[in-house]
């Protein structure tokens, strides 16, 4: 023990207090940052639905927010996000989980170690370069060469997945089979069968999309690709390192046990790492949902709904884009119905992004019970 | 004595660096709004800077934006491709400010396609019908089979209130399929890259990489523009608070001079003066 004088005690405890209310003010001004952000945008929201209600916005998609009178249908504009949001997870999503099984668990050490700073460095790109590029080269560029370039990447993604369900579906058929020649005879046949079948129905597609003409570059199509470039990162470095979280125990104990690389990936270490990868694919899902430099300039920004409503090859408009693009006009006049909806949409961003913030923390942490065993 | 000289010296230094403050206060214009006048403001800027050392810097946030920063009084000069609404004048008044119009310099909209179409002159009457949805093929309005893109400005854009005003009139609406780019120049290098598709500028931005539409059978031009036989012509505006006055003014008055009309033809506009 060693004796402290009483006067430094006190200057001690106030020094404690000191650092800590200090740490305490910090974190909670982050906190308090997103609170004034809901409170304010909600205030200036509000004003809207009071103005005009709330059917005309969810309901028209007649959106003339500068004509006399004014329409403020949102409905189209609504569905545009959610078809670019939707159309960029179609692609980030697969892609990303396999380049993270791959970085982790596939590739040498040394190879991921340059791998992964590549490919977050991705993330780093501005997003108007993204947007300048979307505009100006890879418009053109589906434009001229659109029908050639949806065939190739038919074939470049079909291709693998026929193969594996050929192999797969084969094997399943002659499982029941017991006389072993003749099971490799069976396999044989309906796997050449079915691999014509997957070539023919490869080439039908394929010629099927090479004829498509796109008349606008400016597409959801274009869109949702760029966007999903810029969620890769986040998704694949997220679920990389939730994929790595699992741990040498459970692969070692699946290798133990005779399992294989491949159903050690599959039945052991993914689902052991369900929750992280949610996480990801969450967290890439409202990059592209919030992204409004990339949509602004190469959405196209028409606001109807594309006929037919999947169609991906038509110029949509997004509820970000409306926000920056109709912001400037809009504010001269606040109080306007004109001025509040854009908060509106903004609110309804808001929204979407805290429910689905608060649906994966959910989710990890159901998961991380489960896993737990408790 | 020592000490005199110190304090001396510091008050002149103070004097010196207080004087050279507001010197550049008075030395300095700041204009925001229209893409469309932005270039004739950055033309005279870099000039009206060489020849009298004021600095000028032009912000392009479309005619919209200028009038809000000049009714918040966070710009000397807002450049506008339509004059202000009554709505915006309204609020200017409600917070003391006095706009002023100072004409610029003509243009007109060229309607523009690719230089690749058919199709070399269209009515005011087929513009509009694209416009509204009704002509959804170039074929019916005398080009080639293929679907129309259209493209059209973004709603605070000054070239579009002006295009709604001298084309579509009140009572139709643009379609909505029509895709909307953010400035001149975007809508210029969609069209370039877009075979199918039709879209409008200033006169100054139609260059050789689209082709300008003849509209009611005239070619768009100075001349045309000047002597009103194009019918889509209008004029573009400075905006200054009150009447404008020293450097201010000086810079206002550069369409007048010799140096300034030459630069207005040189850019593509129409001189006014």
């Amino acid at each position: 023990m060693f004796v402290v004088s009483a006067r430094k005690r006190r200057v001690q405890k106030i020094a404690k207090v000191a650092g800590e209310s200090t740490l305490l003010l910090f974190a909670s001004f982050v906190a308090i940052v997103v609170f004034f952000i809901f409170f304010f945008v909600a205030r200036d929201a509000v004003p809207y639905f009071q103005i005009r209600g709330f059917s005309e916005f969810f309901t028209s998609s007649e959106w003339y927010p500068a004509d006399e009178p004014a329409q403020f249908g949102a409905l189209a504009i609504i569905y545009g996000s959610a078809m670019v949001t939707l159309g960029s997870a179609l692609i980030a999503i697969p892609m990303g989980i396999t380049a993270a099984i791959c970085l982790s668990d596939v590739l040498p050490f040394s190879v991921r170690q340059y791998a992964k700073p590549v490919i977050e460095m991705l993330a780093a790109i501005p997003s108007v370069a993204f947007g300048f590029f979307a505009l100006v080269i890879f418009a053109p560029l589906l434009q001229n060469f659109g029908g050639p370039i949806l065939m190739w990447a038919w074939w470049i993604l079909a291709a693998p997945f026929l193969l594996l369900a050929v192999i797969i579906t084969a094997d399943l058929l002659t499982t029941s089979i017991a006389d072993p020649g003749k099971r490799k005879l069976a396999n044989m046949l309906i796997a050449s069968l079915l691999g014509i079948l997957a070539l023919v129905l490869l080439f039908l597609v394929g010629r099927h999309l090479s004829a498509i003409q796109i008349l606008t570059g400016t597409n959801a199509l274009n869109v949702s690709i760029i966007l999903s470039f810029m969620a890769l990162p986040t998704i694949v470095s997220v679920s990389e390192d939730a994929l790595q979280a699992v741990g040498r125990e459970l692969r070692e104990g699946s290798y133990a046990l005779g399992a294989t690389r491949a159903e050690t990936i599959v039945k052991t270490i993914l689902p052991a790492a369900t929750s992280g990868i949610l996480a990801a694919v969450i967290l890439g899902i409202m990059r592209a949902l919030g992204e409004t430099m990339v949509v602004w300039m190469a959405s196209g920004n028409s606001s109807h709904i594309p006929d037919p409503w999947f169609n991906y090859l038509e110029s949509v408009r997004t509820l970000t884009a409306t926000i920056a693009g109709d912001m400037g006009e809009a504010d001269q006049v606040t109080g306007s119905a004109r001025f509040h909806v854009l908060f509106a949409m903004g609110l309804l961003l808001l929204v979407i992004s805290f429910i689905s913030n608060l649906v994966s923390e959910r989710i990890v942490v159901r998961q991380r019970k489960i896993l737990s065993g408790q | 004595m020592k000490l005199f000289k110190k304090i001396f010296l510091g008050a002149a230094v103070f004097g010196l660096v207080a004087s050279t403050d507001a010197f550049a206060a008075g030395n300095k214009i700041v204009m925001d709004g229209s893409t469309t006048v932005g270039p004739i403001a950055k033309a005279f800027a870099s000039s009206f800077t060489k020849s009298t050392g004021v600095q000028v810097t032009v912000s392009e946030s479309g005619s919209g934006n200028g009038a809000k920063s000049l009714i918040n009084k966070t710009c000397d000069i807002a450049n506008m491709s339509r004059s202000m609404k009554d709505n915006e004048l309204a609020a200017a008044r409600g917070k003391g400010v006095n706009p002023v119009e100072h004409v610029v310099a003509l243009d007109g909209l060229a309607m523009i396609v690719h230089p690749s179409n058919r199709v070399n002159a269209l009515s005011k009457a087929q513009i509009r019908g694209i416009y509204m949805g009704r002509y959804t093929n170039w074929s019916q309005v005398g080009g080639p089979n293929a679907p129309i893109v259209m493209i059209q400005r973004e709603s605070n854009s000054g070239t579009q209130d002006s295009f709604k005003e001298l084309v579509m009139g009140k009572e139709n609406p643009i379609s909505k399929r029509a895709e909307t780019q953010a400035s001149n120049g975007a809508i210029k290098s969609r069209v370039a890259s877009t075979p199918n598709a039709i879209g409008f500028v200033g006169l100054g931005f139609a260059d050789n990489s689209v082709k300008a539409l003849l509209v009611d059978g005239v070619e768009p031009d100075a001349r045309t523009v000047k002597n009103g036989t194009y019918p889509i012509h209008r004029a573009l505006f400075m905006y200054t608070n009150g009447q404008p006055s020293g450097v201010v003014k000086q810079f206002i008055d550069m369409p007048k001079t010799a140096e300034g009309k030459q630069i207005i033809s040189e850019i593509g506009f129409v001189n006014y003066y």
